[in-house]
C-alpha cells in the first residue's frame, strides 16, 4: 500500500542534492531505519541525485512510504530528461565514469538498496527507483 | 560565498568538517587546504569528519585527493572520527580511502601525524655514513 | 432455516459439559500436563463463553465482535498450552472432541427428521473445525513469538564485545553465523570501538563451525570499516576447515592479520600498542643472578 500522494524534491542545482539528503534523513526516521540503514539510503539517494544532476541535466526526486502488511519501506524514484544511459550494463560497473567521477554512483547505490530499478531512454531520460525496507 | 574555517597548529593544519557539504563547498576545501599546505609549509593535515552523518563517492573522493594531492607538497593526511554507519555504508559503496591514514579521534590523529613527523625528522637528521650514531 | 443448536446447547449444558470432558480424558490417557479438574474448569469456560456467542446467531467465528470474547480465550489456552508442553494435536483436540457430544445431542432432538438433522450437524461440525483451526493458528503463533524471543535472547547471549587491554577489544563469536546475524554483531563491534576508543579489536571464530561467502564477505567488509574508522581488526581462531573453504571459495583476506589463536593474536594486539608481556618469576630468577655475582665496575 502507498502513501497516497508521493513528495517531490526537484534536483536543479547542487544545493537542491544537499536538500534530497535531508529529506531522505527525514523520510528513513519516519519509517524507522536504523542508523546504518538511514545512512545507506541517504548515501545512495546522495549518488543518485547527483546523477540526475550531472548526467540528467536535472529532474526530480519522488518518494513513498510504503507498507506491506508488516513491512515498512522507502521508495524513492529519480526521475530526468536527459540524454538516457545507451549501455546500463557498463553504467552499473564499478569504476566506468564518463564525467571523471569514481564511477560508483549507479552501482553502489545498488548495493546500498534492496531493490534497484532502471528504466531509460536514449534520447528522452531516465528513472532509477530504489526501496529499503526496514530490516 | 561560505568556506570551511581552516585551523594551524605548529606545523599541522587542522579542518572540522561540521556542515552537510555540497559539492562546491568540498572543491573549495581542496583548494584552499593545498594552498595553506604550500604557503605555510605545513607538514601534515587533520580532517575531523566526526560530525559528519554520510560520506558518498564525492566527498569520498575529494578526501583522497587532499591526502594525495598534500603527500605531494610533503604534507600527510589523517582522517578522524568516522562514524561506525559511515564507515559501515561507504565499505559497502565500495570505496576503500586508500592512501588516506586514519585514527579514532583528534588526539589519536595528531600522535599519527607526530610519529610520522618524528620518524621522517630522524631519516633526516641522520647522517647516512653512520646510522648508529 | 435458524439452526435449534445454540438452544440445545444452552439447555443441555451441563451433559454436553460432561460428555465433552469424558472424552477430552479418554482421547488424551493418562496425562501429568493437566489435572482433571483443571481440564473440566477451562472446559466449563468455553462452554459457556460458546453458549454465550452462539445465541447472537452470528456464524463468522473469525470475525465478527459477538464471538471476540471466544477467540481471546482460546489465544489464551493455546498459548498456556504451547509452553506447558502440549503438541500440537493435544491442544486442537480441546476443541475438536467437542464435535461428538453436540452430534450425539443433535441426533436425539432431530431423530425424526433426517434432513434437518443433516443440515444442522453439517452446521455444527463447521463451527467446531473453524474454532479448532483457530486454536492451531494461536498455538503456532505462540510457538513463532516463544522462538523469536528466544532468537533475540541467544543473539544478545552469544555476542558480547569484551575489552581485554586498554585500547584492545576481542569479540568471541559462538555458532553458526547467518547473515544478518553477523551484520548486527559488526555493527555493535564497530559502535563499542568508537565507545572505548579501541585501536585493535579481536574477531575471534574458535566456536565458529563454518564460514560461507556471504559471511566470510561481512567478516572483510568489517575490518575495512573498522580501518576507515581508524582500528585494526586481527582475526583469530580460524579453524582449519574453515581455512579450507576461504581457500576454495577463493576469498582474498588480503592485507587482513589472522592467527590461529585469541592467544597469539593478544600478543599482536599488545605488541602494536608498544605493551609487554614479562614473567615474574623469570625476572626475579634473572635479578637473583645478577646480584651473586660481584658488581661490575666501570
Amino acid at each position: 500500500m502507498n502513501s497516497p500522494t508521493p513528495e517531490i524534491v526537484p534536483i536543479r542545482s547542487e544545493s537542491d542534492v544537499v536538500i534530497v539528503r535531508q529529506n531522505v534523513r527525514k523520510w528513513s526516521i519516519s519509517v524507522g531505519f536504523s542508523l546504518v540503514d538511514q545512512t545507506k539510503i541517504v548515501t545512495a539517494a546522495s549518488e543518485l541525485a547527483r546523477n540526475t544532476l550531472i548526467h540528467g541535466g536535472g529532474g526530480e526526486l519522488k518518494s513513498f512510504l510504503l507498507q506491506e502488511g508488516n513491512r515498512k519501506g522507502l521508495c524513492l524514484i529519480f526521475d530526468d530528461q536527459g540524454p538516457g544511459i545507451p549501455d546500463i550494463e557498463k553504467a552499473l560497473q564499478d569504476g566506468y565514469t564518463t564525467k571523471g567521477g569514481m564511477g560508483l554512483g549507479l552501482g553502489g547505490s545498488k548495493r546500498l538498496s534492496n531493490e534497484f530499478e532502471i528504466k531509460t531512454e536514449v534520447g528522452k531520460g531516465t528513472s532509477i527507483k530504489i526501496i529499503r525496507w526496514k530490516a | 560565498m561560505e568556506r570551511i574555517p581552516i585551523l594551524q597548529m605548529g606545523e599541522f593544519l587542522m579542518v572540522t568538517i561540521q556542515v552537510d557539504m555540497h559539492d562546491k563547498l568540498a572543491m573549495s576545501l581542496q583548494d584552499d587546504l593545498t594552498e595553506r599546505i604550500s604557503r605555510k609549509n605545513a607538514k601534515g593535515v587533520l580532517i575531523d569528519i566526526s560530525s559528519l552523518e554520510m560520506v558518498d563517492s564525492f566527498i569520498g573522493r575529494m578526501l583522497s585527493n587532499i591526502a594525495a594531492m598534500s603527500s605531494v607538497l610533503d604534507a600527510r593526511t589523517v582522517v578522524v572520527g568516522m562514524q561506525p554507519a559511515v564507515a559501515i555504508t561507504l565499505v559497502e559503496l565500495g570505496l576503500s580511502l586508500k592512501g588516506v591514514r586514519t585514527a579514532l579521534n583528534i588526539e589519536r590523529g595528531m600522535a599519527l601525524l607526530q610519529s610520522i613527523r618524528s620518524s621522517q625528522q630522524q631519516v633526516e637528521d641522520s647522517p647516512i655514513e653512520q646510522p648508529y650514531a | 432455516m435458524n439452526s435449534k443448536l445454540p438452544t440445545i446447547v444452552k439447555e443441555f449444558e451441563t451433559q454436553i459439559l460432561q460428555e465433552w470432558t469424558k472424552n477430552q480424558l479418554s482421547q488424551m490417557g493418562s496425562t501429568d500436563k493437566i489435572s482433571e479438574s483443571e481440564l473440566k474448569s477451562e472446559s466449563q469456560q468455553f462452554l459457556n463463553l460458546f453458549q454465550i456467542s452462539l445465541q447472537s446467531g452470528n456464524t463468522s467465528v473469525r470475525q465478527s465482535k459477538e464471538w471476540a470474547p471466544i477467540r481471546d480465550y482460546l489465544s489464551n489456552l493455546s498459548r498456556t498450552r504451547a509452553s506447558q508442553g502440549f503438541s500440537p494435536t493435544e491442544t486442537a483436540t480441546f476443541i475438536f472432541s467437542l464435535k461428538k457430544p453436540l452430534v450425539a445431542r443433535l441426533r436425539t432432538e432431530f431423530e425424526k427428521s433426517p434432513a434437518v438433522l443433516l443440515e444442522e450437524v453439517t452446521a455444527s461440525n463447521e463451527l467446531v473445525d473453524a474454532l479448532g483451526l483457530y486454536t492451531t493458528e494461536a498455538y503456532q503463533k505462540g510457538r513463532e513469538e516463544l522462538i523469536g524471543r528466544q532468537q533475540e535472547e541467544m543473539l544478545e547471549l552469544s555476542t558480547p564485545v569484551v575489552k581485554l587491554w586498554d585500547g584492545i577489544l576481542a569479540l568471541p563469536m559462538i555458532g553458526t553465523l547467518d547473515s544478518s546475524r553477523t551484520q548486527i554483531v559488526m555493527e555493535s563491534l564497530l559502535q563499542k570501538i568508537v565507545e572505548t576508543e579501541s585501536e585493535i579489536a579481536i574477531i575471534d571464530i574458535t566456536g565458529v563451525p563454518t564460514v560461507d561467502t556471504l559471511v566470510a564477505q561481512h567478516l572483510l567488509k568489517t575490518v575495512a570499516a573498522a580501518r576507515l574508522m581508524g582500528a585494526d581488526c586481527i582475526i583469530s581462531g580460524i579453524r582449519p576447515q574453515i581455512a579450507q573453504t576461504i581457500v576454495h571459495l577463493a576469498i582474498d583476506l588480503g592485507s587482513i592479520i589472522t592467527k590461529s589463536s585469541l592467544a597469539d593474536a593478544f600478543a599482536v594486539a599488545l605488541d602494536k600498542r608498544g605493551l609487554q608481556v614479562s614473567s615474574q618469576r623469570q625476572k626475579t630468577a634473572l635479578r637473583g643472578e645478577v646480584s651473586a655475582q660481584p658488581p661490575l665496575n666501570h
